[in-house]
């Protein structure tokens, strides 16, 4: 399953034409202790640079942009409970949400790991 | 000299750096621009930072903080004229929270007034200390000198641990109260301490000269009590300690009491008046101001933060000033303004926050008990 990563430091998990998107690592570590996700509503229609989500730190709330077109299929419910899983594992347990791809070229613009690694490391 | 840093200020200084700026950054700080200074907003993360000043005992530096001092004969009642405490009352070691004051009894600022024997040591916040030391010489005669005495940091060391941690470099401490303030040496430099703080719990500050500054941290985070604690940390742990932070709660469009600061205005100074604004202020501390500074428990998870409106049914009543997650509440709070027909503890009311409305009830502050140390050995 391939990862692709936004320069707004997303993660998304293509299968099919559904992906999984989170927030990555270092912008966990950016932000600090999490302590309120807000997630999109299944049946949302998000577009790419849109506001997409809501995650929250002791310090701040910050906006997560949708990566590309498409709907919401679920949210991640456990977050409501547990927003501090965004903390411990960004990458997996603390995605934010699913979501189908309306134009699958629009993946062709984000980067790979490694693209990504470098980003960060100029950053 | 004073010329000098007047003319300075006027041109946008760059953001400056404060005297122990390599000391946090050697330990892994996020630094960020704060009142005009890179500032330590974290080392290891606010929660853990926080958690820990409730527990053990947090080094914090601030020495953005103006420190100020008065003498000449008069000093005292000089200052009353621009503040609303009992100034002259304050015996030598003694210390109180004030406010600097507008002509129409409007906060400028708050600050810690302390009566050093020989002069009036006063500490205000590092956002406004050049507005203060302005107003200060325009208002204060001639023969009254002030000093700022940049060449001093001030650091704080709270917590319940406190004052085991810091008896060991200045046994002095140990002997002080809540809101008392002596003189000591540490390795030879003259320095000045004070049992007070900005948590809710018990504490000193300590102001010492800037070239002491690094030692005196590291002798003090070598002890197992203590961390170095950063600005994100300091202002959850204001925030349930129920106590404002100027330019955001208070302002200069807020008077003593809509700011609920009435303690501050002390009973000879109500009786006599003789503070900028005072017919506004003791009218409002008689029949009660329109609006009050109020504290706010937010149901749920989602922060209430500044700037977020609060409202009964569809009228808009009143606005979030501080707002955030309190680690040691577990939920998030918040403080801000409402009609004095709404202040009352337990009156639900609704913020509103990305276009939704979130119920919140106005709540008695602090919203964690003060830990103060009021009585040797009680």
């Amino acid at each position: 399953m391939p990862r692709y990563y936004t320069e707004e430091h997303e993660w998304l998990d293509v299968d099919g034409d559904v992906a999984t998107v989170g927030i990555t690592d270092f912008a966990q570590g950016q932000l600090g202790d999490i302590v309120f996700v807000e997630v999109p509503d299944t049946g949302a229609e998000l577009t790419a640079g849109g506001d997409a989500a809501v995650v929250e730190s002791v310090k701040a709330a910050s906006d997560v942009y949708a990566p590309v077109d498409g709907t919401v299929t679920e949210g991640n419910g456990q977050l409501e409970e547990d927003p501090a899983l965004v903390n411990s594992d960004p990458e997996g347990e603390g995605w934010f949400f699913r979501m189908t791809l309306s134009d699958k070229s629009q993946l062709d613009a984000l980067m790979n790991a490694a693209a990504y690694k470098a980003f960060c490391d100029d950053l | 000299m004073r010329e000098d840093e007047e003319v300075a200020t006027e041109i946008a200084p760059e953001t400056a750096t404060l005297p122990l700026d390599a000391w946090h950054r050697a330990k892994d700080a996020r630094m960020v621009e704060f009142a005009g200074y890179w500032m330590p907003i974290q080392y290891e993360g606010i929660m853990a930072e926080h958690m820990w000043v409730r527990e053990h005992a947090g080094l914090f530096d601030v020495s953005h903080m103006g420190q100020i001092s008065l003498s000449g004969d008069g000093a005292a009642e000089a200052l009353e004229t621009l503040v609303p405490g009992d100034i002259s009352a304050l015996k030598p070691g003694r210390m109180r929270y004030s406010l600097l004051l507008a002509e129409d009894g409007g906060i400028l600022d708050d600050l810690m007034v302390t009566n050093e024997g020989d002069q009036i040591g006063i500490v205000v916040n590092g956002a406004v200390k050049w507005e203060d030391i302005g107003y200060l010489r325009e208002n204060l005669p001639d023969d009254i000198t002030l000093n700022h005495n940049e060449d001093y940091g001030l650091l704080a060391l709270q917590g319940p641990k406190a004052v085991a941690a810091l008896s060991r470099l200045v046994p002095e401490a140990a002997g002080l109260v809540f809101m008392q303030a002596a003189k000591a040496t540490w390795n030879g430099h003259a320095i000045a301490l004070s049992r007070s703080g900005y948590t809710g719990e018990d504490g000193f500050e300590i102001s010492l000269p800037n070239e002491a500054l690094a030692d005196f941290a590291d002798a003090l985070c070598a002890m197992e009590e203590v961390k170095p604690i950063g600005l994100g940390a300091r202002d959850s742990l204001r925030l349930e300690a129920g106590l404002p932070l100027y330019g955001h709660d208070l302002d200069e469009g807020i008077d003593p009491i809509e700011g609920d600061l009435a303690f501050a205005i002390s009973k000879r100074r109500r009786e006599e008046g003789g503070f900028p604004g005072a017919a506004r202020i003791l009218g409002h501390l008689a029949d009660g101001s329109p609006r009050k500074r109020v504290g706010l428990l937010i149901e749920g998870k989602m922060p209430v933060r500044e700037g977020a409106k609060l409202f009964d049914g569809n009228t808009e009543i009143g606005v979030v000033t501080s707002g955030g997650f309190a680690p040691s509440v577990g939920a998030p709070i918040a403080m801000g303004y409402v009609p004095r027909d709404h202040a009352a503890p337990g009156t639900a009311i609704a913020a509103e926050v990305r276009g939704k409305r979130v119920p919140v009830t106005v709540a008695a502050t602090p919203f964690v008990p003060h830990n103060y140390v009021r009585k040797q050995g009680g």
